[in-house]
């Protein structure tokens, strides 16, 4: 094969795939943080809201689990203008990143709050609690615990699925990577490059998250 | 100038979403074939042969989709195969697809009692056997849901392959965007199509895993 592999050029690319990293990194932890809020707002009105807002809030997951990430991050950054609605290309994949992942860990946080014992709630309630600090002082900690696993789960899959924000032309490590094939015409080494920083960075995004959340919600978190 | 009625695009998208189905069809009997050999390894006797299947699966489930097809796409060409976007598209969603399954049937033959091999080595079957009449058929049966869960990601990740330059619904759907200028329409439009065929698998999928507890 006359095909020979050139990582020649990686010197000169360190910066830019570094900056990428950087946006990846900053899209994901305001993903995570808006995304998780958002999901226990959801979660919460869900089990206790008005019938019209556990109606809504039910369409919304399964509209949004339903359709492409992808096609809903065009709709945001392309179809919202044309009803007056103008958003910043990395503030539309910071929306679509949040909403996306609200609705998988809206049914996340239910099934938490469905684990812990109705007893916990009456316990608190009895020791004079007001209903907003037994769900924010008893029941979320202890239900946060229980889903941590498939919460951390969901927030590595979406940053992995944040690659496709490129396409908006969000400056974030798989757009430095199309601009570097693009100067290098080292299309398989760039992107193979590329594809192990992803690694790396999902594999660390894990493991700061377990470790994170063992000190943040004690021992037992796995 | 061609005009476009709302008809026109919904008939023009309707074709394109063919090409999703297909695509998505290929790639879930693909990585069901790839993935069994997946399977294989991972629950092999041998542990390099183990550790293989794990390394395979934690690189998959590690990295962006899109990159596995960027480096499909400008990868196999350097091995001297031609490549157009429906190949590149094909086999970089079986893989991904492979990754998937194997883990999540592994999961299935995994959560059999021990007490199942035992009894088939009792009767005297061997290895294959074992596998083939006792073990696979319930690892499959216990995670019907989450296969067919599966099945609802992958074809939602087909609109990647629009990125690669495969003419499904989302590629599609841009160039009529780019004619009409009515993205609102356009992308709701794509929105729905994607819509009606993942929302009765997902359905499917939840009627499964009630099925599953109730029992």
């Amino acid at each position: 094969m006359g095909y020979s592999l050139d990582f020649g050029w990686l010197a000169g690319a360190t910066g830019a795939i570094a900056r990428g990293a950087a946006t990846t990194i900053l899209l994901i932890a305001v993903t995570t943080l808006a995304g998780t809020f958002l999901s226990i707002l959801g979660a919460a009105g869900r089990r206790n809201g008005p019938l019209l807002l556990k109606r809504a809030i039910g369409v919304y997951v399964e509209v949004m689990r339903n359709t492409p990430f992808l096609v809903q991050l065009f709709f945001i950054f392309f179809g919202l203008p044309s009803i007056g609605i103008r958003l910043d290309p990395i503030l539309a994949a910071m929306l679509a990143m949040t909403l996306n992942m609200a609705a998988y860990t809206i049914e996340i946080v239910g099934a938490g709050l469905d684990a812990v014992p109705r007893g916990q709630t009456e316990a608190a309630l009895a020791l004079g609690f007001r209903p907003r600090q037994v769900f924010v002082k008893i029941v979320l900690p202890q239900a946060l615990k229980v889903i941590f696993p498939a919460l951390t789960s969901q927030i590595v899959i979406m940053m992995l699925e944040s690659a496709v924000v490129s396409q908006i032309a969000v400056r974030e490590l798989t757009y430095e990577a199309d601009m570097l094939q693009a100067r290098t015409f080292r299309a398989f080494e760039t992107y193979f490059v590329v594809t192990m920083v992803y690694l790396v960075l999902s594999m660390g995004l894990r493991r700061l998250l377990v470790s994170g959340g063992r000190r943040a919600l004690g021992a037992g978190v796995s | 100038m061609i005009e476009f009625t709302f008809w026109d695009i919904v008939r023009n998208l309707l074709l394109a979403a063919r090409w999703t189905v297909l695509l998505s069809l290929a790639a879930f009997v693909g990585g069901s074939v790839v993935g069994m050999v997946v399977l294989f390894l991972r629950i092999a006797k041998n542990k390099w042969a183990r550790r293989l299947a794990s390394g395979y699966i934690a690189l998959f489930q590690g990295t962006p989709l899109l990159m596995q097809l960027f480096l499909m796409f400008f990868g196999l060409p350097m091995l001297g195969l031609r490549i157009e976007p429906w190949t590149a598209a094909a086999l970089g969603l079986t893989f991904f697809a492979s990754a998937y399954l194997a883990e999540i049937w592994r999961s299935g033959v995994d959560a059999l009692p021990r007490g199942q091999w035992d009894a088939g080595a009792s009767l005297g079957l061997h290895y294959l056997q074992e596998l083939r009449l006792i073990v696979l058929p319930q690892a499959f049966s216990i995670t019907r849901a989450p296969t067919v869960g599966f099945l609802v990601q992958l074809i939602k990740s087909t609109a990647l392959t629009s990125i690669i330059g495969f003419e499904e619904l989302v590629r599609t759907s841009n160039a009529i965007n780019n004619a009409t200028f009515e993205p609102f329409t356009v992308y709701g439009l794509v929105a729905l199509i994607f819509f009606v065929m993942c929302f009765p698998l997902t359905q499917y999928a939840r009627r499964l895993e009630h099925r599953a507890t109730a029992r």
